[in-house]
């Protein structure tokens, strides 16, 4: 293996980290309005990804970043051709980090509620949207002779990008599921294991669907083999949640996620964005990488600190591994600030 | 429509927006952790009240900062394209080795710290924001590193087989002497910034009526924030007048454009204080001016020489007119001269008024003292805001004044814009964030006063023992959402 399929490896697992963290959070994100019937329930919902959606939602700048760096020709044609897909999806994530830190900091049911649709929209789209760009950047896309993308955003959303966003989205039900199945406790998590239960067997149908799609033009061994991996944990994880294996389940769900993203890439293989015009047009791994001497120096530096990053945020998914439940919520302790204009008198509230 | 302008309004009205958030970010991380410290040595309640104030501020800051700047990574594949395939081997490894570096550090432990409360052990809980704290200053490091590369290319070669510029010296272009000098000028600007916030709402409580027996809890916070503004407004003052010398030296043109200076001064060139009338060079104009100065400026003496912008325009053309590439070529080397003028002359400004409020409020709390004079009120309505305009015209004095270059140099603006893009799919984009944009800083504005003019809560022992060496079995939960 030389440089650019090393960094190609490399893309691929950063897709597969941002994917499977972020996969999670999207999914509560989403399932927010099903499996958050009390407000009790809901603040359990999001405080269970509280600390980390924000670590996870980095591995995608980093993948963003790391693309750029070691293939800046895959990096300006997919940015630039998908401009519309990634304009949504920027606004997505921007009223959902926001929904995240806003949301508890004023007590009013009417300010939670906006902050509750900006959270559910905010995880739907990006959910749907990389799902819809993963299928096309696999299937192919119209690239010209320069590189250039000719497609509009309605050509993304065709039957195979739809079919790429519906399983995604189904798929990161699931796992955001069997997260707060594995996170929570009480009458919720009951809940969020029979939600996977329904979600799960309509994801393993999409992405069968998907796997089959893309594999007959792009299949080779190697992603027939990880296609059939993600397959069987997926219904793993479903047959462990069903005896309430919760670990084993979500556990299950990170491997189909891991699995189907080395399928995709092993699909690509050696493209990095085929060309439906022309196969001579077509992006590939040497074609669209940075110099030796570039990637050279990106490996030292990824390999380096990579594990610490992986070090700590694994440090903070063992300090907050405790389940939490609506029992652990204080009604009486309110949430933010007041509404209205009442303002806290610091002096009188200290003293007493 | 010129997709060109069209980019470039974007890429103005998304960094300037992103950039009104990274200061106090930036400055006010080090000043919670601080605080922290603080109460953890004296263990006194004032402090750790304050801590947690100024903690909540700080992550209202910080969500919008981190939000809006998603856009910024992405923003160079969507509208620069062709500038990303030219410079990426160069310009991509600094933005991902931020993301690895910095972007994962300061989210991770920023979600440990306000969820951490009581369920870390205290130290590593403080420690957390100091890393916070370093995890900005390494961000701004490796993305100062990536725009010093367009003020001054250095470590590449130009590759004619593959037709871009390629890295052959990393170290060189995290050591380029522009880095050197812009890295610690943003950083102090952006702790006279968070000084300035953190003054004017020390300075609101302790003129409260009723701030009763917290009157000694907000004086501190009032001093610490400016001394913190008066500081490192020096410093913003020493490191500018470095990076004035450099740039000088790397990009005449600027300091020209800066000054409007349209023939090239054999010596004792004067500096403006401000100018009435048409910056265009064509009539004459009133202008209140200190003699030498610019020399000084530009160069450390009083007495040398400062080209002109109509001298190196005619040197540029001859240069780089007829580039073979392409990529260089511009009808003109000169920028927007009148914005160069303004915008140097506001950074400069609103930074001395910046430090003139700092000296003037620890001179009024000196001892006992509270500032009572109506005017004061002004000083904490607006006060804030002149240190953090003041690094946004610093910016875009930076930016435009490069212009009409994207790499000095080497590419020109209009080379880098996605060819492949409409003008109307990116003024739906400029249009998208603009409105987006403005509804937050609403949003955003609203909660930051409320949160501000609500001070700091009441003081709770903290839940945790300290002997419990972080065993979470035992700690509380936090639910901060």
């Amino acid at each position: 293996m030389d440089l650019p399929v090393i960094w190609f490896v490399l893309i691929a697992v950063l897709w597969i980290g941002y994917l499977v963290l972020e996969g999670f959070d999207f999914g509560v994100g989403m399932l927010l309005p099903v499996l958050g019937r009390t407000p009790a329930d809901r603040r359990v919902l999001l405080n269970s990804v509280g600390p980390f959606w924000d670590g996870n939602e980095v591995w995608i700048l980093t993948a963003g970043g790391a693309m750029f760096a070691a293939f800046p020709y895959w990096y300006a044609t997919l940015f630039s051709g998908f401009y519309l897909a990634l304009l949504l999806i920027l606004v997505a994530l921007i009223i959902r980090a926001l929904g995240f830190e806003y949301r508890a900091k004023i007590d009013d049911p009417q300010w939670r509620k906006r902050w509750d649709i900006a959270i559910v929209i905010g995880s739907a789209v990006p959910a749907l949207l990389w799902g819809v760009a993963l299928a096309n950047i696999v299937n192919g896309v119209p690239i010209d002779a320069h590189g250039e993308y000719t497609g509009t955003l309605f050509t993304l959303l065709g039957p195979v990008g739809l079919l790429g966003g519906l399983t995604t989205v189904a798929l990161f039900l699931t796992h955001g599921a069997l997260f707060v199945a594995l996170k929570t406790d009480g009458p919720i998590r009951v809940r969020a294991r029979r939600i996977a239960l329904r979600t799960g067997p309509v994801a393993a149908l999409l992405a069968v669907v998907l796997f089959v799609v893309l594999g007959s033009k792009h299949g080779s061994v190697q992603s027939w083999t990880a296609a059939a991996v993600a397959a069987i944990a997926l219904l793993a994880a479903l047959a462990a949640a069903a005896r309430g294996r919760e670990g084993w389940s979500f556990a299950g769900t990170v491997l189909t996620i891991g699995a189907a993203v080395v399928a995709m890439f092993a699909m690509l293989y050696p493209n990095v964005m085929p060309s439906t015009l022309d196969p001579a047009w077509s992006l590939t791994i040497h074609g669209a990488a940075s110099s030796t001497h570039t990637l050279g120096i990106m490996t030292v530096v990824a390999l380096i600190f990579t594990p610490i990053v992986l070090i700590y945020q694994g440090y903070t998914y063992w300090v907050f591994r405790r389940r939490i439940s609506a029992q652990h919520v204080d009604p009486t302790v309110p949430v933010g600030l007041p509404s209205g204009d009442a303002t806290r008198e610091g002096s009188a509230r200290a003293a007493g | 429509m010129d997709p060109v302008a069209v980019a470039r309004w974007q890429f103005a009205i998304t960094t300037v927006y992103h950039y009104f958030f990274v200061p106090i970010t930036i400055g006010l991380a080090m000043v919670v952790a601080g605080f922290e410290t603080a109460y953890l040595r004296t263990k006194r309640p004032d402090l750790l009240r304050t801590t947690k104030l100024l903690g909540k501020l700080f992550t209202i800051n910080f969500a919008l900062g981190l939000a809006t700047g998603i856009v910024q990574e992405f923003q160079f594949g969507m509208n620069w394209s062709d500038y990303s395939r030219f410079v990426g081997d160069i310009f991509g490894a600094p933005l991902a080795i931020e993301a690895l570096l910095a972007f994962f550090m300061e989210s991770t432990f920023l979600g440990l710290w306000i969820f951490g409360w009581g369920r870390l052990p205290a130290k590593l809980h403080n420690l957390s924001m100091y890393l916070v704290a370093i995890g900005t200053m390494l961000s701004a490091y490796f993305i100062l590193a990536a725009n010093s590369f367009m003020q001054n290319p250095v470590g590449y070669t130009y590759n004619p087989v593959t037709k871009r510029a390629e890295l052959t010296d990393f170290g060189a272009v995290l050591t380029n002497k522009v880095q050197l000098i812009t890295f610690p000028h943003v950083i102090v600007a952006a702790y006279m910034t968070a000084g300035a916030f953190v003054l004017a709402v020390g300075l609101w409580h302790m003129r409260r009526k009723n701030v009763g027996e917290d009157l000694p809890m907000y004086r501190t916070v009032t001093r610490v924030g400016a001394w913190v503004t008066a500081v490192s407004a020096v410093l913003v003052i020493i490191t500018g007048d470095i990076q004035g010398k450099i740039m000088t030296e790397v990009q005449p043109m600027k300091m020209a454009a800066a000054e409007a200076l349209y023939n090239s001064a054999s010596g004792h060139a004067p500096f403006s204080l401000f100018t009435v009338g048409s910056l265009s060079g064509t009539s004459e104009k009133f202008a209140i001016t200190i003699p030498g100065l610019l020399s000084f400026l530009a160069t450390g003496s009083f007495s040398k020489p400062v080209a002109g912008l109509n001298d190196l325009n005619a040197q540029y053309l001859q240069q780089f007119g007829h580039d073979p590439l392409g990529l260089a070529s511009a009808a003109s080397y000169m920028p927007y001269v009148p914005l160069s003028y303004w915008s140097f002359r506001l950074m400069i400004g609103l930074g001395i008024v910046a430090l003139i409020m700092a000296v003037a409020t620890l001179w009024a709390t000196r001892g006992k003292r509270v500032p009572q004079a109506r005017w004061w009120f002004l000083a904490i309505a607006i006060g804030p805001l002149m240190p953090l305009l003041a690094n946004s015209f610093g910016w875009i004095f930076t930016e435009t004044g490069r212009q009409p270059w994207l790499v000095f140099g080497l590419m020109a603006t209009p080379s880098g814009v996605s060819p492949g893009v409409g003008a109307w799919t990116v003024l739906t984009s400029l249009l998208v964030f603009t409105l987006l944009y403005a509804v937050l800083a609403v949003i955003e504005v609203k909660l930051t006063l409320r949160y501000v003019r609500a001070g700091a809560e009441p003081y709770e022992p903290p839940a945790t023992s300290d002997g419990n060496d972080g065993d979470a079995a035992e700690a509380p939960m936090v639910f901060a959402y």
